[in-house]
């Protein structure tokens, strides 16, 4: 039976960084995988993005970042979603990110992390699976 | 196997290829394929430096003149990108292409707020004519040219660089920069657009029929299909909707009473080497001469040297893979070949760390030094145009054609570029295009060598260009510093002569030169704009 | 019902003094749980019913690519200048295929994003008939009684505009580009009569004028009985903002119209009746739907039924048919 439930994914690109080619196939991944996607469009303040996190109740934030600018970025953004006691939403995270910060992405409290060129697949099962 | 549909029998043989532009190519060409396609020597190619140009822009090609290289160079602070500039012509690089961080792109200030761990990040931070003093301190402007990878705010940068010439003592007849200046391949690709489409045209508009007059030697405008390509065009798209934005372009400075022969000599283009090598050759080959066939037909452009499609050819970005990173110095030669073979005037390699990080010295050098190989070793300045009289390559180039002209119908039947911009269609195209090219390649359908289908990359350890935080302290004391020693009632006086003239139909670009001068920020004359024009709105993603 | 996922459930049903406070979070979980089919959820829009009825509901509809968005957009910067607050609701489809959606009616809307002042809320039309979700009429509910005073509605912009969003709107914009025929084609889908509002968009386009014209024309064929509103054709720039001041005034003179002649409560009470009677359907066909599935399964288990279907299925549906209504009228009865 179809589910009424659906993940529902805030897909956003924060900041200046205009490259929105990977935060854009990835929406149509999510799509295809079932999931209902929102699409922020680009140059988002991070306030923008938690209004609109909490308007449309997502389960998920999806942050595509390719500027490097990861690490300042999750830190505010993860104290913001603790702050505004959004206890229930995942904040997963795309873009360049080399190796050696994807640890420091986790401890902050950024559920996943998936530097480019992870697999649709990857995606998919690694954003399905915080609801397992 | 590549960026082309091949399709193998059980055994493994090829039995069907298919390129991306979709052209399907036969086991083999003969003689009777060009007498099918029509293909006329006088017609189709012409001499060498003859119209259409399709063989080359001058009858000897490499022999008068290797190409020029421009890596794409600058962060940090306005001093490291000097000390790069200088490492980079000093190693034999003849043009400069300065790269600017987001802030600047954006125009955005170094102290402001959205600028926050982005000051200098993925390039150099301007902010006021200080900034370009330092970064371009010892570098004959009259000598040696610049690329500036600018858009949104590509007319405040322009005016920045005749402001710096001047200061310097270089006379604006003298010294050259090629602005990219293209805002509808922003609003197509890259992102960095700040203001509604039709205002974007219009400062497109203003700085080119600045130059036309006041910077003879400057190239007002570089479209990009390099970045549409990346965004997902086809190599035919890519051609077709930067010719479609070029002609949007001279629409909009010809309505102000410019003859198009008066300024398109002074278009150039920055194409993508990226994909097929054979699809390669024949784009660049038919892209000449329907960009000159263009011009004759459509705007009465008779001049030769009008007729060229100047520009860069580069090696793409979207080529290079995060695994095995050093395949893609290998990948890198292969580009340059592609380009070399195609004629290119100026040229540029993505470094072999690109998919990472910001290039080190290191993988620059030997991206300069992989393009000099080509020229002084390999044999590629011999004779003009090699491929030309192959069956294959020309009847490839012939298909070419047709498909960017099919292309340039599409966006025609639409309103034009800039209506299919805004409605989003070019946008939904090219994504589509992406999403089902990157499925292809996580199934296996596509090959890039070193990466394994159903297999996730291990990531390896290259060198980092790390970022560091003191370049945003340094921008913002430099800025402040800046501030309190200008002289406050020129800039106002400055900035509101360019908010007159951004209300009105005046060119913009005289009092944008007098902002500069007076050292007005780059973040206050954006914001006279965003104040007159507003910002631009997405259109609908779906 | 539908089985939950409890893992992605929302937190438990929030009070319903914040839905009244206009807590967005609260507002924007009970969406969610009522999307998700939560029956605590449709309990809770019961105890709201009472405090709703002070918004008004205005649809936007038209073709694909008409610039619904995009006027949206500039309508809620009007609407914000005369101190309204005001909720959206976008709806885009779901992908046949995959269930899916990628909503991006918002990307358009997005400057509004900081602003306390306006909800937003994205809805995929999960394959619901007309191209409005099941959950949007509830959606409206949750936002009137959070206290938004103007509610705007975008249902899927279909090629046939749909008329089903009459039921949900007070007032309905019916949105037109220049050079397309769409008039004629609101004609043919019945929208003239549905429509209070006619909306020529992007009038910097060729043609704007004599869309326009064909419009009031076509409006004033219709027979109009005294003191009824006479819709107004309005061309906007929606990218511009040009036009779309005046689009905010004429649907606030409509309201005043249906509240001056008493048009607005009839609307009200009739839209509540028919509700009423979505609602009834609906919580039948939920129960019976897995009966009927089971009932047909045992009609085709023997081969003589069997044969009979493949011989004439009409009949043999009209059978069955007729017993089941039978059942159900007296469940003592048998079906077979």
């Amino acid at each position: 039976m179809e589910t009424l439930n659906k993940i529902r994914v805030l897909v956003a690109k924060p900041g200046l960084d205009g490259h929105d080619k990977g935060a854009k196939i990835v929406a149509l991944a999510l799509r295809d995988a079932g999931m209902e996607v929102i699409y922020s469009g680009l140059h988002q303040t991070l306030d923008q993005i938690m209004s609109t996190a909490v308007q449309e109740s997502v389960d998920v934030i999806g942050l595509s970042i390719m500027s490097g600018a990861h690490l300042p970025i999750c830190e505010k953004l993860t104290a913001m979603i603790k702050e505004q006691g959004l206890d229930n939403v995942h904040l997963v995270v795309g873009g360049v990110i080399p190796n050696q910060d994807v640890q420091v992405l986790r401890k902050m409290g950024v559920a996943a992390v998936f530097p480019g060129g992870t697999s649709f697949d990857t995606i998919v099962s690694g954003i399905n699976g915080l609801f397992q | 196997m590549g960026v082309a549909r091949y399709i193998k029998d059980e055994k493994g043989a090829i039995t069907e290829v298919v390129y991306q532009s979709g052209m399907k190519i036969k086991p083999g060409y003969g003689p009777q394929d060009l007498a099918d396609a029509g293909f006329s020597y006088e017609t189709d190619l012409g001499e060498p430096g003859e119209f259409p140009f399709t063989r080359s822009l001058h009858p000897q090609g490499y022999r008068s003149r290797a190409w020029t290289t421009r890596q794409y160079t600058g962060f940090g602070t306005p001093e490291q990108t000097n000390e790069r500039f200088k490492l980079m012509i000093a190693n034999g690089q003849n043009g400069l292409n300065v790269a600017f961080d987001l802030p600047t792109q954006m125009g955005y200030d170094s102290d402001h707020p959205l600028a926050e761990g982005e000051v200098g990040r993925v390039g150099m931070a301007v902010d006021s004519l200080k900034d370009f003093l330092t970064a371009f301190d010892g570098i004959p402007l009259d000598r040696i040219g610049s690329g500036l990878t600018i858009n949104a705010v590509a007319s405040i940068m322009m005016a920045m660089y005749q402001a710096l010439g001047e200061t310097k003592g270089f006379d604006r007849t003298k010294i050259s920069c090629t602005p990219q200046n293209d805002i509808l391949k922003e609003m197509i690709g890259r992102g960095a657009w700040i203001f509604p489409v039709e205002h974007g045209v219009r400062l497109v508009g203003d700085s080119i029929a600045y130059a036309v007059k006041e910077l003879p030697r400057s190239n007002p405008v570089s479209i990009c299909g390099y970045h549409i390509r990346e965004s997902g065009a086809t190599p035919a798209q890519e051609i077709a909707y930067a010719f479609e934005i070029a002609r949007a372009y001279i629409d909009t400075v010809a309505q102000r009473g410019i003859d198009p022969s008066d300024f398109v000599g002074r278009f150039s283009f920055n194409f993508n080497v990226y994909g097929n090598l054979w699809e390669q050759v024949a784009k660049f080959r038919a892209a000449r001469k329907i960009w000159a066939q263009m011009l004759k037909e459509d705007y009465g452009v008779t001049d030769k040297k009008k007729l060229f499609l100047r520009g860069l050819f580069g090696g793409g970005g979207s080529g290079l893979t995060k695994e095995q990173p050093e395949n893609n110095i290998m990948r890198g030669a292969f580009y340059a070949l592609g380009a070399a073979l195609s004629g290119a005037q100026t040229t540029a390699l993505c470094s072999f760390d690109e998919a990472y990080t910001i290039p080190t010295p290191r993988s620059a050098l030997l991206s300069l030094k992989t393009l000099e190989l080509l020229m002084d070793e390999v044999g590629l300045r011999d004779t003009v145009d090699p491929l030309a009289g192959s069956y294959f390559i020309e009847t490839l180039t012939l298909e070419m054609a047709d498909k960017i002209k099919e292309e340039m119908a599409w966006v025609k039947e639409m309103g034009g570029i800039v209506s299919g911009i805004s409605d989003g269609m070019i946008q939904k195209k090219v994504s589509q295009q992406a999403y089902e090219f990157e499925k292809g390649l996580q199934s296996g359908e596509y090959k890039k060598v070193g990466k394994t289908p159903g297999k996730e990359d291990e990531g390896a350890d290259v060198e980092l260009h790390q970022y560091n935080a003191a370049w945003a302290k340094s921008s913002k004391d430099s800025l402040a510093a800046v501030k309190r020693t200008r002289h406050e009632k020129a800039v106002a006086d400055t900035l509101r002569a360019l908010e007159k003239a951004a209300k009105g139909k005046d060119n913009v670009m005289p009092p944008l030169v007098e902002c500069c001068k007076a050292f007005a920020t780059v973040g206050e004359m954006a914001d006279v704009f965003r104040q007159v024009f507003g910002e631009w709105q997405e259109p609908i993603f779906y | 019902m539908p089985e939950k996922v409890p893992d992605i459930q929302p937190d438990p049903p929030v009070e319903i003094r914040q839905i009244l406070d206009g807590d967005v979070m609260a507002g924007a979980r009970l969406i969610r749980c009522i999307e998700a089919g939560d029956p605590a959820a449709a309990q809770m829009l019961g105890k709201l019913y009472s405090h709703a009825g002070n918004a008004f509901v205005i649809g936007i509809t038209g073709p694909p690519g008409a610039g619904k968005s995009t006027l949206i957009n500039s309508l809620i910067t009007m609407f914000r200048k005369k101190q309204f607050t005001v909720g959206v609701v976008a709806v885009d489809p779901s992908s046949r295929k995959t269930g899916g959606a990628v909503l991006g009616d918002r990307v358009r809307m997005q400057a509004h994003a900081g602003d306390k002042g306006v909800f937003i809320r994205s809805m995929a039309a999960r394959g619901a008939a007309g191209g409005l979700a099941r959950a949007a009429k509830d959606t409206c509910l949750v936002l009137d009684a959070m206290g938004y005073e103007i509610i705007i509605v975008e249902p899927v912009g279909s090629g046939q505009a749909d008329l089903e969003i009459t039921t949900l709107v007070h007032s309905l914009g019916l949105v037109a580009i220049p050079g397309t025929g769409d008039g004629i084609q609101a004609v043919k889908a019945g929208l003239l009569e549905a429509a209070d509002l006619f909306i020529v968009n992007k009038t910097d386009l060729p043609g704007a004028a004599s869309e326009m014209m064909t419009l009031e024309h076509l409006v004033q064929q219709r027979s109009l009985e005294p003191d009824t509103w006479q819709p107004p054709v309005v061309g906007t720039c929606a990218r511009t903002g040009e036009g779309v001041d005046r689009l905010a005034d004429l649907f606030l003179d409509h309201r005043q119209f249906m509240k001056d002649h008493q048009v607005l409560e009839k609307i009200q009470t009739a839209q509540a009746g028919e509700y009423f009677n979505t609602l009834v359907r609906q919580m039948v066909m939920d129960r019976i739907d897995p009966w009927i599935d089971r009932q047909v399964a045992a009609f085709l288990d023997t081969a003589a039924q069997k044969a009979a279907v493949a011989a004439d299925p009409y009949q043999a549906a009209r059978k069955l048919a007729d017993r089941l209504t039978r059942f159900l009228a007296e469940p003592d009865s048998e079906v077979f």
